[in-house]
C-alpha cells in the first residue's frame, strides 16, 4: 500500500492557492511585514498575517449558512479548494476521515469581545474539528493532533499510517493555526520575536517571525487518483514528462527528553525521528535529495539543528527554512512546509531561504540561498517543538 | 487507584490540593514538580505511580518507549490564566513560565524528561477517551515495530474538574493479563474514573 498526495492548498498572505503561494516563493517574495499597530501587539510587531477582508471576500462566495471564525475559514477555504482540484475526493463517503492539526485552534474566542458570538464548547479542538468536518459532510468524527510545533508533521504522519490499517481510503489533513494576541503575547515574554524578518541560520539570526495560515493535503491509496493530478499538474508545468505521484513514504516522531521549552543540545532527538524516518522509507542518507528544515531563526533552534543533519550524514544535502517566509505557523507549519516540499519536487525548484546570507550555526550544513532548478526526486521534511517533541516525513516521487 | 487498588483518597480537598497532596504523600522528590501547571501536576503523579509499579525503562530501549495521550479540553485551564495576564493593558503581566504550558502535550514532555523516554509521542484531542482509537492506535505502533510498550491513556484538568487514566500496553504478557482491546480500555476507565 502506499500513501498518494491527490491535493494540496495553502492559505497564507502569499496566496490562497499551493500554486499562487509557490509561484512568490519562486520569487523571493516574502509574507512576513512589520506592523506598526495592530491588535496583536502594544507595540510594532514583524508578523505574517492573512487580510481579513480578502480572507471573508473569498468565504463569501461559498455562501455558508452559518457563522463560522476565522480559523474555520481557513480550514473550510482550504479544503473547498482541494475538492475543486480533484473531483475524486469523496469528502461525505465514510472512508474518508479528516485529520486537523492545531496548536491553539479558537483560541481568539478566550478574548471577551468574541467570546459572546460563538457557543462555548467552540473552544475545544475537537469541537472545532468537528464543526468543519460537518460542514462538508463528513461522517466520521475528527481526528485531532494537537502537539506544539510538530502537530503538521504528526498529522501526515498519522495519514500514512491510519491508510495501511485499510479503515479509511481517503484522508484530509489540515493543519491550522491564526495568530492572536495570546500567542505573539507568550513569544515576547520569551523575548523570542526578532525585530525585523526572521534569518533562519544565518550568522545574525535572533529570532523567530509568527505567522498564520492553513495547509491541507489530502492522501489516497489510490493510485489512480494521484496520477490523475499529476497530469493536469504536468500541463502546467514546465518540466514537461517530469511530474510523477509523491508518497508519504516513511515517518516518525521523537522526544528529546531534555528540556521543556528549549532543544536538545546534541540534536539527538531529532537525529532519531530522521533515522527512523529514512529507514521506514528503505533510503541512504546519500540518496536525500532536499531537507525542509525547521529553521525558526532563534540562536538554540538553527543550531541543534545543524546537529542532527550532520550527524545524520546529511549535512551536504540542500537545505532551506520557509519560516522568513510563511512566518512560524506552529500547527499548520508541517503541513504548509511539506506542501511546498512536494511542489519543489513537483516542478524540480528547491527555494532560496529568504534572508540568509551567511551561514552561523554549530555545524556547517547547505543552506539554499537563492533559488534553483534541479532535479528534486524526494524530500524530507523536520520539525521540532515544546515540550522536547520532534518529527520528520519523507516525502517521494513513485517509479 | 493502581492495578485495580485504591492507594490514596481525600474527598475533602479541591482539585489542585488534592493533586498537591498526593505527591506529598507518595514522597514522589521532584522539585521541577512545583513549576508545573495543574494539567502537568497531574500527568506527573499519575506517570510515577504507574512507572513505579512497572520500571519499564530498565525493561526496553528508552527510545522503543511511545507516549500517547488524549483529553478534552487541552491547556484551557493555564490559556485562560495566560489570557488574564493580557487582557488589560495597565494590568499586562504575560510571563514565560505559564505560557509554556499553554500546550497540552508539554505533559508529555514532563514525563519524557522525567524518566526519560524518546520514543514516539503525540496528543491527540477527543471530546471524551476514545477507547477505540487509542486501542488500535497503540496496537499499530507495536505491530509495526515503532515501539515495544506504549504510555497511554487520558489526562484532563479544567474549571476544577480532573481526570487521569494512564496505563502502560506491551506486547509480551504480564501479571495482570489483561488483553489491550477497547472493551477492556473502557472499563478500565469506567472503573477507575
Amino acid at each position: 500500500m502506499n500513501a498518494f498526495i491527490i491535493a494540496d492548498n495553502i492559505i497564507s498572505p502569499l496566496g490562497f492557492t499551493s500554486s499562487e503561494n509557490f509561484d512568490e516563493l519562486k520569487k523571493m517574495h516574502t509574507g512576513v511585514k512589520r506592523l506598526e499597530k495592530s491588535t496583536l501587539s502594544n507595540e510594532p510587531v514583524c508578523a505574517a498575517v492573512i487580510d481579513t477582508n480578502k480572507l471573508d471576500a473569498a468565504f463569501q462566495k461559498l455562501s455558508a449558512k452559518q457563522e463560522y471564525t476565522r480559523l474555520e475559514k481557513m480550514v473550510i477555504l482550504s479544503i473547498n479548494d482541494c475538492l475543486n482540484q480533484n473531483k475524486n475526493i469523496d469528502i461525505s463517503n465514510k472512508k474518508t476521515l479528516f485529520i486537523f492539526s492545531s496548536t491553539k485552534g479558537n483560541v481568539d474566542l478566550l478574548d471577551a469581545s468574541l467570546a459572546s458570538k460563538f457557543d462555548k464548547k467552540r473552544i475545544y479542538l475537537w469541537e472545532t474539528a468537528n464543526v468543519i468536518a460537518k460542514h462538508f459532510n463528513n461522517p466520521n468524527q475528527a481526528l485531532t493532533v494537537s502537539n506544539a510545533c510538530i502537530s503538521g508533521v504528526l498529522a501526515i504522519i498519522l495519514a500514512k499510517r491510519l491508510l495501511e490499517e485499510n479503515k479509511y481510503d481517503t484522508i484530509i489533513v489540515s493543519g491550522a493555526d491564526i495568530l492572536t494576541h495570546f500567542v505573539v503575547s507568550g513569544f515576547q515574554s520569551f523575548k523570542a520575536i526578532s525585530n525585523e524578518v526572521a534569518k533562519p541560520y544565518d550568522v545574525k539570526r535572533d529570532g523567530i517571525s509568527l505567522g498564520e495560515g492553513c495547509g491541507t493535503v489530502v492522501v489516497s491509496n489510490n493510485k489512480s487518483l494521484a496520477v490523475t493530478l499529476s497530469a493536469s499538474s504536468r500541463a502546467e508545468s514546465r518540466d514537461e514528462g517530469q511530474a510523477s505521484a509523491i508518497i508519504i513514504s516513511g515517518g516518525a516522531s521523537s522526544n528529546d527528553a531534555n528540556h521543556i521549552s528549549g532543544p536538545s543540545r546534541t540534536g539527538d532527538g531529532l537525529l532519531l525521528a530522521i533515522e527512523k524516518t529514512l529507514k521506514e522509507s528503505n533510503v541512504k542518507a546519500s540518496e536525500v535529495n532536499y531537507i525542509s528544515g525547521h529553521g525558526t531563526a532563534t540562536l538554540y533552534n538553527d543550531d541543534m539543528e545543524s546537529l542532527a543533519i550532520t550527524d545524520a550524514q546529511l549535512a551536504s544535502v540542500p537545505m532551506n527554512s520557509l519560516k522568513s517566509y510563511f512566518g512560524h505557523t506552529l500547527g499548520a507549519a508541517g503541513v504548509i512546509e511539506s506542501i511546498i516540499g512536494i511542489h519543489s519536487m513537483r516542478e524540480n525548484t528547491l527555494i532560496g531561504t529568504y534572508n540568509f546570507n551567511e551561514l552561523g550555526v554549530t555545524k556547517p550544513i547547505n543552506i539554499i540561498k537563492n533559488t534553483q532548478k534541479q532535479e528534486v526526486n524526494n524530500c524530507l521534511k523536520t520539525a521540532a517543538g515544546f515540550g522536547g517533541c520532534n518529527a520528520a516525513v519523507f516525502f517521494q516521487k513513485h517509479r | 487507584m493502581v492495578n485495580g487498588t485504591e492507594v490514596y483518597s481525600d474527598s475533602s480537598l479541591p482539585s489542585a490540593d488534592f493533586i498537591k497532596s498526593a505527591y506529598k504523600h507518595f514522597q514522589l522528590n521532584y522539585p521541577k514538580f512545583y513549576k508545573m501547571d495543574h494539567l502537568c501536576k497531574l500527568a506527573m503523579v499519575a506517570s510515577d505511580l504507574l512507572l513505579k509499579h512497572n520500571p519499564i525503562t530498565k525493561k526496553y530501549a528508552s527510545e522503543d518507549i511511545a507516549i500517547i495521550i488524549a483529553n478534552s479540553a487541552s491547556s484551557l485551564e493555564i490559556d485562560t490564566e495566560h489570557q488574564n495576564t493580557i487582557s488589560d493593558k495597565n494590568n499586562y503581566f504575560p510571563s514565560p513560565a505559564v505560557f509554556v504550558y499553554t500546550l497540552a502535550n508539554i505533559l508529555i514532555g514532563e514525563i519524557a524528561i522525567r524518566n526519560s523516554i524518546k520514543g514516539e509521542n503525540t496528543f491527540f484531542i477527543f471530546d471524551k477517551f476514545d477507547a477505540d482509537f487509542m486501542g488500535s492506535y497503540n496496537n499499530s505502533l507495536l505491530s509495526s515495530n515503532k515501539a515495544t510498550c506504549c504510555i497511554s491513556g487520558w489526562v484532563e484538568f479544567y474549571e476544577n474538574e480532573y481526570e487521569a487514566f494512564l496505563y502502560l500496553v506491551e506486547k509480551e504478557k504480564n501479571e495482570l493479563n489483561i488483553e489491550h482491546t477497547s472493551e477492556q480500555l473502557n472499563k478500565l476507565y469506567i472503573n477507575q474514573i
